[in-house]
């Protein structure tokens, strides 16, 4: 029997890399696909992927799902299911590129959906909160399908194998976007399935992790009392979940959502001004189930930019670094100079220390 | 009327030690040692020998050993010497039986079926001597939402908070039931290590208003003690429903531990029988409970935390619910194997469910129901040690009482006759000559050093599973494994079998 990831959890290491035009230039997946290929050490061909934001200008107001299918039947089902809610405007299958490093490829299909506008209505939801349970009601209870990528404008692209493999076998050089996340995992076990791979996403949000937590039970039993249901037991998974939690449910900040995962010690607290320490208390008072421990460096994505943050020992490496209007985040300084050799303001922020970066113009938030 | 009683010890005096110095004599207040001095020997009336080893642990010259009583009856393993003489006692006496302290039976303990999980190569394990190790917890309420003033800054909003250093309390045990400078003991350790200790439903001795910053108040059936005064002082109030030693039934503290200063204290007459009733009768319902926390919390106008504390029985899950949505802040479960001053040993010893279990479905109950977060879970019920403390965390529980352990660590030697007034240890006593056996001064500072040992083992223990907040190991199961339990048991915990 295959080790398949939400029967067990599984620990892994890995190698995660993010690229941000703050000025919404336009740039291939090419260069986080090179950016990622220099930590190849940091991944054992056991799971590899990216999310790429701003690359389906045509249909950016439709929500782009991506969906793996075991087999046609899930595919029949899965579509049934997406036809009752959705509009569809095209569904097609995602291209991708034989190569021999990738095999035993699911069936891979792209839908740009908008909700059913009496469906929605039904629902007293808002269009986000509709959509995301529709891809919860996918993802537990149709067998063999798998919902891996559900924002507007952005599309996640992962499989079974090294991060460059995984690249080129999406085609991803001929993605334009203005913002990329890659991954490259290191599992402890073999997990047999692509729904495994990172990114995790939900909605626009995204997150490529590296860690292991040790918060999880405690994470994931807070956070199912909303609404979400941990089916893959991995760390990124629950750790999408608490910030869309308190990002889109709560409305925290992002900031303050640092705050919550990342919280600093209450020795550092207690030597901060007034103003300040109170937030702070208030903010580990109110989410102490959201607390984070154990290691963890972690890129999350939204629409409008991305928050890189380690865990609050900094017990994994991030690199940060910039180039004109360009922001780059690594695991390691080598990713980032792989593409961009004149890197400049090269810094390691210290744990717990939230770096935001957000598109000129657009809002400050996720 | 013929007495059939045999003794539970055997006295050993060592008479090539014995010096005749008469301190064993002094010491046992229930008069086992006596000198005839005619012979110059030291002589035991075994049958009044409670085993408190006061006199073995005061010896200069460690003459005397306690032992168990080794003589029996014919063997057999349906009627054990227990229960034959249990009938001898209540042929005699047409009376309850009645016991102190847990109930020594041997019941499942699941905290020694449940193992403790440590870091390995995927993550590391947190040396606490090193980096930052946080065992401070708040109980209280949470609010759903968050909210924030016209500038977008977060208003805090939340209700009032129990804030400890480690998530340990000293559990309810009243001013009569145990003495001044117990009480005294337990006031001060708990204003030095930053945490609460609880006046149980005696009132509180006036001297002991200064510790009221860590005090917990309890307001139980039969009222004793509570007026304005008493709730205004106290850091948080908290109802006695029920406790897990005695669930169903009420209190009763016999008018000869209703001294002058306990009789005014608990606000009734020296030398009465202080009675509390099996329910509260203003509430038969979780309505008329919701009146009372609000009542309550009026009355304190809405600065301090309510806790409902009730004893772990077969539908609690269900019963903690209920209270969760009666407005109170926290809830206290007090598991089949708790302590008491007093309780008819019958109801001890059969009446009641087990904390550990207790709190697992409680917890998962409550997270079923969305509402794990809004209140705090405080357990007791037999804490042992610190491992335990670990373990009903990761069970779920926000923090833990501890009654017995406390008591230990102030001298207790558990023979289980607080219910006598007698205790050689000046604990569970009001006669003077006892009480002043127990220097506050030094039991203070017993029970500081015990719970400062178990910080320091928690903090080992957190740091072995990489986790460097004891908020990190609320409800996560998945650092525990069960060793020889069954499927039943397993899915009830919650938790996982090792090497699974
Ligand atoms: S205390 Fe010890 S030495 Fe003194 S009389 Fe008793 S048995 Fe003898
Ligand atoms: S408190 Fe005193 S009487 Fe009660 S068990 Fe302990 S030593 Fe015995």
């Amino acid at each position: 029997m295959k080790l398949v990831e939400g029967r067990v959890r599984i620990p892994s290491g890995c190698a995660i890399s993010g690229i941000i035009s703050r000025d919404r230039r336009k740039f291939t997946g090419e260069r986080i696909v090179e950016s990622m290929k220099v930590m190849r050490e940091r991944s054992n061909g056991l799971g590899g992927g990216f999310a790429a934001y701003g690359i389906y200008p045509k249909y950016k107001d439709s929500y782009a799902l991506h969906i793996f299918y075991n087999d046609s039947n899930a595919k029949r089902e899965c579509e049934a299911f997406l036809n009752e809610h959705f509009e569809i405007d095209e569904a097609s299958e995602l291209p991708t590129r034989k190569i021999p490093e990738i095999t035993d490829e699911p069936l891979i299909w792209r839908y740009f959906a908008l909700p059913r506008p009496s469906r929605l209505a039904a629902s007293q939801l808002d269009e986000r909160e509709y959509t995301a349970r529709c891809v919860f009601a996918i993802n537990a209870r149709i067998d063999g399908a798998y919902v891996f990528s559900s924002g507007k404008n952005m599309g996640v692209f992962k499989a079974v194998g090294y991060p460059e493999d995984v690249g080129r076998f999406y085609m991803l050089d001929e993605y334009e976007g203005y913002m990329f996340i890659g991954h490259g995992r290191y599992p402890t076990n073999t997990p047999g399935w692509w729904g495994g791979a990172h990114p995790f996403s939900l909605l626009d949000f995204a997150v490529v992790h590296n860690g292991e937590i040790s918060s999880y039970d405690a994470n994931r039993r807070f956070i199912e009392m909303f609404g979400y249901r941990c089916a893959l037991m991995t760390d990124t998974e629950v750790i999408t979940y608490i910030l869309d939690y308190l990002i889109r449910h709560v409305g925290l900040t992002l900031e303050e959502s640092a705050s919550v995962i990342a919280a600093p010690f209450w020795s550092s607290i207690a030597k901060k001004p007034p103003e300040e320490r109170e937030r702070l208390t208030y903010l580990r008072t109110m989410f102490p189930s959201l607390l984070v421990t154990g290691p963890f460096s972690i890129i999350f994505c939204f629409e409008g930019g991305m928050m890189a943050l380690n865990d609050r020992l900094k017990l994994r490496s991030m690199v940060t670094a910039e180039k004109g209007d360009m922001v780059y985040v690594a695991s390691e300084e080598c990713a980032i100079r792989a593409v961009e050799p004149d890197a400049e303001n090269l810094r390691y922020p210290s744990g717990g220390e939230p770096v935001i970066v957000t598109l000129n113009g657009g809002k400050d938030n996720a | 009327m013929p007495n059939y009683i045999l003794p539970d010890f055997e006295v050993e005096r060592r008479d090539d030690r014995c010096i005749r110095c008469r301190v064993c004599e002094r010491q046992c207040a229930n008069e086992v040692h006596s000198y005839d001095e005619e012979n110059d020997v030291m002589l035991a009336d075994e049958l009044k020998c409670v085993g408190c080893h006061r006199c073995v642990a005061l010896c200069p010259t460690r003459a005397l050993k306690i032992v168990k009583y080794s003589g029996t009856f014919r063997e057999n393993a349906n009627w054990s010497n227990q229960s034959i003489l249990e009938i001898y006692k209540q042929a005699e006496s047409g009376g309850v039986l009645l016991s102190s302290m847990g109930t020594p039976n041997p019941c499942p303990v699941y905290f020694d079926k449940i193992l403790i999980n440590a870091s390995q190569v995927t993550n590391p394990s947190i040396d606490p001597l090193r980096e930052p190790m946080e065992t401070r917890v708040f109980l209280g309420k949470r609010p759903q939402n968050i909210e924030r003033d016209e500038t977008g800054k977060l208003n805090n909003n939340l209700p009032p908070q129990l804030e400890l250093s480690v998530p340990i309390m000293f559990s309810a045990m009243s001013y009569g039931s145990i003495s001044y400078n117990a009480h005294e003991s337990l006031a001060r350790a708990a204003t030095e290590l930053g945490i609460y200790y609880n006046t149980g439903e005696g009132g509180l001795h006036e001297d002991f208003y200064k510790y009221g910053p860590n005090t917990i108040v309890q307001v139980a059936s039969g009222r004793f003690g509570v007026h304005k005064g008493y709730l205004d002082v106290a850091a948080a109030i908290e109802i006695k429903m029920g406790q897990g030693a005695k669930p169903g039934i009420g209190g009763h503290l016999p008018g000869e531990k209703i001294t002058e200063d306990v009789s005014r204290a608990r606000m009734i007459p020296v030398g009465t029988d202080a009675i509390s009733p099996a329910p509260h009768h203003d509430i038969y319902s979780i309505e008329d409970l919701r009146q009372l926390v609000y009542s309550l919390k009026e009355a304190t106008e809405y600065k301090k935390p309510v806790i409902v504390k009730v004893a772990a029985v077969h539908n609690i899950a269900a019963i903690a619910s209920g209270i969760a949505r009666s407005g109170a802040d926290i809830i206290a479960i007090d598991g089949f194997r708790g302590g008491t001053g007093a309780a008819p040993t019958r109801i001890r010893d059969n009446v009641g469910i087990p904390i550990e279990l207790a709190l697992a479905s409680v917890d998962k109950r409550l997270r079923d129901e969305g509402i794990r977060g809004n209140v705090s879970l405080v357990v007791a019920g037999s804490i042992r040690n610190s491992a335990d403390v670990v373990k009903a965390i990761a069970l779920g529980a926000d923090a833990c009482y501890i009654g017995t352990a406390a008591l230990i660590a102030l001298g207790c030697h558990l023979c289980r006759t607080c219910h006598l007034g007698k205790c050689n240890w000046g604990i569970a006593t009001q006669r003077p000559d006892l009480v002043k056996r127990l220097n506050p001064e030094i039991g203070y500072k017993r029970l500081v050093n015990l719970v400062t040992a178990w910080q320091h083992e928690i903090k080992e223990l957190l740091g072995g599973m990489g986790i460097n907040s004891i908020e990190a190991l609320r409800g996560n199961r998945l650092m525990l494994r069960g060793v020889g339990l069954n499927e039943k048991e397993l899915e009830i915990l919650g938790i996982k079998h090792a090497g699974e």
